[in-house]
C-alpha cells in the first residue's frame, strides 16, 4: 500500500508535466486544427531562459517561470505569424510539414547557438527538500510541480469560460467564418491562442529543469510526444481532455514500471493508448457535438 | 582538300602531344604519391566530439594528440612524423562508418577510435574491408572484436580498455568481498550493448558467489524519470544496486534514488566517469557510490604522474580515463610500428596481435587472442564528490 502511494505521487507529478505540455497541443489543435509539432521545442526554449534568467541575472524561481513564460509568448506569436499564417489556407499537410520544419529548426539553432553538450540546472534556484509522511517520501519540487500545474490549468480554464477572449477563441474553434462575421478578429484571437499555448509549455519547461535537473537542447521530443500522445487520449482538442490525458499517461507509465517491468513502458503505455482509441477513436473526452477550444 | 588533310594531321599530332603530356603528368604524380606517404605517419582520429557522449570522445582526442605531439617531439617513429587527422563521429555509428570511409581515402595507417561499443560497430565493416588497424580506446563490449556469429577474432579491430565481462565480474566480487552484500539489485541501460553486457557478467559472478538477485530492470537512454522503478527496487530492499549505464542518465537515476531514501551502495562501470556526475546529482547522493574503471588520475605510478603533468600542462585540466586510454592507443600503435620496423597498415595489424607487456599508462598490457588487453582494473569510490582509488583488482 505505501509503495503503491508512492508510485501515485511519482506518477501524479510525471502527468502535471505532461498536461501542461499537452494543453498547448490541445489548444492550438482546437482552434486551427494544425498539430504544432514545435510545442515541445518551445518548451525547451523555456528550460534555456529559465537557466539563463536564474545563471545570469541571479533571479528566483519564480520570476525565471514568468519570464520564460513571457518570452516563449512572444515566440509563440512569432511562429504562428512568420511559418503558420501564410498556410493558413492551404492543405493541413502542408501546414503539418510547416510545423515538423520549425521544430527541427529550434531544435538545430539552439545546438549551434548554445552547443549540444546538457546543462545542469543550477540547483541552488531550488534546494531539495524531502517530507516524510509515514513512510511516503514527498518531495518539495514534485508538490511544486503539482501545484503550478493544476494552478496554470485552472487560471487557463477561467480566461477560456470567464473572459472575452476566451469566449472569442470558443467562437472562432466552433466556427471560424461564422466569428469573423460576428466581428471577432480571428488573427487577434489565434494570437493568443498561441501566445497562451506557449507560455504554459514553457513554464513546464522550467519544471522539467527543476525536477529532472538537466536540460538539453533536444529534450523537447520526448516529452512533446507523449504529451501529444496525452492530448489524443483524452480527445484532441479538449482542454479538460488534455488534463486528463496528461494525468494517465504519467500514471500509466509510472504503473507499468512499478508493477510490471520497466523493460516495457512505454510498450504498454502506447498500446493501451491504441486500445483506447480503437474503442472511442475520439478520445476518453470526445463527443461529436463536444464544445472545442 | 590538301589543306584540310594537313589541318587533320596537325590536329592528331596535337592530341597526341597534349596525351603523352598528360601521360607523363600521370607517372609523375604516382612517383611523388609514395614520397608524400614517407613525410608523415597519417594516423586518423574518429571520435565523438559531439552528441550524447561528446565529453568521452574529446578526451580521448586530447589524450591521443598529446601522445602525438610528444612521440614527434623526440623525432618520431621510424624517422617520421605521425600527424592526426582528427574527425567528429557526432555520437553516431552510421556517421562513425563515413568518417572511417573518409578517414580510408586519407590513406591513414591506423584508426583511434570511436569511443563506445556501438560507434565502433558501425565503423569496424570499413576498417575490415581496407585491412585498416582500428584500435579503440574504450570499447568494452565483448562482440566488438569477435564475431559473435562464428566466434572468429576480427583481424583489424584491437582495444587498449578491458572487456565488459571483466567490469561486470569485478563489480561483483567487490560486491560480494569488499562490500559484503548478500542481495542485489540491477537497474541496467537495456537501450545499449554495454549496459546489458555488464549487468549479465555481475548476474552470472554475483550468483557465483552465493548472492541473490532481488530485482532486474531497464531503462533506456534518454529516460529523466527512475522514481518508478526505484520505488519498486526499494521495496525490495537490497544490499547493492547495480547501475551499468552512461552518466547522462545514472547522475538524475542516483539523485532520485537518494531523494527517495535509498541508502544502499551502488556502483556501475566506467560510462559513469564523467564531471556531469557531481554537477547533476550532487556529493552527497553519490557517497558510498563506485565504479570500475581502467586508470584513475591520483594513481602514483611514475608513468601516471608524467602523463598527468604533461596533460595538465598542456590542457589545464585533469585527464579522465578516456584521455588515458586515448594516450595508449597512440603508444601502443607506435610500438607496433616499432615492432613491425614499417608504417603499412597490414604489418602495423601483426605486430599489434603480438604485442606484450606493454607499458602503457593504465597499465601493463598483453594483447591476447582475441585482440583484448590482459590488465588490471580500479575501483573507484565517489566521496563528497571526489573520485578516489578504492582498491585495485586483478584479473
Amino acid at each position: 500500500m505505501l509503495e503503491f502511494s508512492q508510485q501515485i505521487v511519482n506518477g501524479l507529478s510525471l502527468g502535471a508535466i505532461y498536461a501542461l505540455i499537452a494543453l498547448g497541443y490541445t489548444m492550438v489543435y482546437g482552434i486551427i486544427k494544425l498539430i504544432n509539432f514545435a510545442h515541445g521545442d518551445v518548451m525547451m526554449v523555456g528550460a534555456y531562459v529559465g537557466f539563463f534568467s536564474i545563471t545570469m541575472l541571479g533571479t528566483n524561481i519564480v520570476v525565471a517561470m514568468l519570464a520564460a513564460m513571457l518570452l516563449c509568448a512572444l515566440l509563440g506569436v512569432l511562429i504562428e505569424k512568420v511559418a503558420y499564417r501564410p498556410l493558413r489556407n492551404s492543405t493541413r499537410i502542408a501546414a503539418l510539414i510547416t510545423a515538423i520544419g520549425v521544430s527541427l529548426f529550434l531544435e538545430y539553432i539552439t545546438v549551434v547557438v548554445l552547443g549540444p553538450a546538457q546543462r545542469v540546472f543550477p540547483q541552488s534556484a531550488f534546494p531539495i527538500k524531502a517530507y516524510n509522511l509515514a513512510g511516503l517520501t514527498i518531495l518539495n519540487k514534485q508538490i511544486f510541480v503539482f501545484v503550478s500545474a493544476v494552478l496554470l490549468m485552472l487560471i487557463l480554464q477561467y480566461i477560456i469560460k470567464r473572459t472575452k477572449t476566451g469566449k472569442a477563441m470558443r467562437a472562432v474553434s466552433l466556427d471560424m467564418e461564422a466569428a469573423v462575421l460576428m466581428g471577432i478578429s480571428v488573427d487577434k484571437t489565434i494570437s493568443v491562442t498561441f501566445a497562451i499555448g506557449s507560455a504554459l509549455a514553457a513554464a513546464a519547461g522550467v519544471m522539467i529543469g527543476v525536477y529532472y535537473q538537466t536540460i538539453n537542447p533536444l529534450m523537447g521530443i520526448i516529452p512533446g510526444l507523449k504529451a501529444f500522445v496525452a492530448a489524443v487520449l483524452g480527445g484532441i482538442g479538449l482542454i479538460p481532455g488534455a488534463m486528463v490525458g496528461g494525468f494517465v499517461m504519467g500514471l500509466l507509465e509510472t504503473m507499468v514500471s512499478g508493477y510490471g517491468s520497466s523493460l516495457y513502458r512505454d510498450a504498454v503505455a502506447f498500446g493501451v493508448l491504441i486500445i483506447i482509441l480503437l474503442i472511442r477513436p475520439t478520445g476518453l473526452f470526445g463527443k461529436n457535438t463536444g464544445e472545442k477550444v | 582538300m590538301i589543306i584540310k588533310r594537313n589541318k587533320m594531321l596537325a590536329l592528331l599530332l596535337a592530341m597526341m602531344l597534349m596525351m603523352s603530356i598528360v601521360a607523363g603528368c600521370g607517372g609523375q604524380a604516382e612517383e611523388e604519391q609514395p614520397a608524400a606517404d614517407t613525410a608523415t605517419i597519417p594516423v586518423g582520429i574518429n571520435v565523438e566530439l559531439s552528441g550524447a557522449v561528446a565529453s568521452y570522445g574529446s578526451n580521448a582526442r586530447d589524450g591521443a594528440v598529446l601522445a602525438i605531439e610528444e612521440i614527434n617531439a623526440a623525432g618520431g617513429v621510424l624517422g617520421q612524423q605521425l600527424e592526426a587527422l582528427e574527425r567528429d563521429c557526432k555520437s553516431t555509428a552510421d556517421e562513425a562508418l563515413s568518417v572511417s570511409a573518409a578517414l580510408a581515402g586519407e590513406n591513414i595507417v591506423a584508426q583511434i577510435g570511436p569511443l563506445t561499443s556501438g560507434n565502433v560497430a558501425g565503423s569496424t565493416p570499413i576498417m575490415m574491408e581496407n585491412k585498416i588497424p582500428l584500435i579503440a580506446p574504450a570499447a568494452t563490449a565483448a562482440n566488438v572484436t569477435v564475431d559473435e556469429k562464428t566466434g572468429e577474432t576480427r583481424e583489424y579491430i584491437f582495444r587498449v580498455c578491458f572487456i565488459d565481462p571483466f567490469q561486470g565480474t569485478l563489480m561483483a566480487q567487490f560486491a560480494a568481498d569488499n562490500l559484503q552484500a548478500k542481495t542485489a539489485a540491477i537497474y541496467a541501460d537495456t537501450s545499449s550493448d554495454y549496459g546489458k553486457g555488464l549487468a549479465e557478467y555481475f548476474k552470472e559472478t554475483f550468483t557465483e558467489k552465493g548472492g541473490t538477485i532481488v530485482a532486474e530492470e531497464g531503462f533506456v537512454s534518454g529516460d529523466r524519470d527512475f522514481n518508478a522503478t526505484l520505488t519498486k527496487i526499494r521495496g525490495t530492499n537490497p544490499d547493492f544496486i547495480y547501475v551499468p549505464g552512461y552518466y547522462q542518465e545514472v547522475a538524475p537515476l542516483i539523485k532520485q534514488a537518494r531523494e527517495l531514501g535509498i541508502t544502499a551502495p551502488m556502483g556501475g562501470g566506467d560510462g559513469w566517469d564523467s564531471p556531469d556526475m557531481v554537477s547533476v546529482a550532487g556529493g552527497d547522493a553519490l557517497n558510498s557510490t563506485y565504479f570500475t574503471n581502467h586508470y584513475s588520475s591520483q594513481d602514483t605510478d611514475p608513468k601516471v604522474v608524467a602523463f598527468v603533468e604533461a596533460f595538465k600542462s598542456k590542457y589545464n585540466k585533469e585527464p579522465d580515463a578516456f584521455a588515458a586510454l586515448g594516450y595508449d592507443c597512440v603508444q601502443l600503435l607506435v610500438q607496433a610500428i616499432k615492432d613491425a620496423n614499417s608504417a603499412e597498415p597490414v604489418k602495423i595489424t601483426e605486430a599489434l596481435a603480438s604485442i606484450t607487456d606493454f607499458e602503457g599508462v593504465t597499465g601493463k598490457m598483453t594483447i591476447d587472442e582475441q585482440h583484448n588487453p590482459v590488465k588490471a582494473g580500479v575501483i573507484i569510490e565517489f566521496k563528497d564528490g571526489v573520485q578516489t582509488v578504492n582498491t585495485r583488482i586483478q584479473p
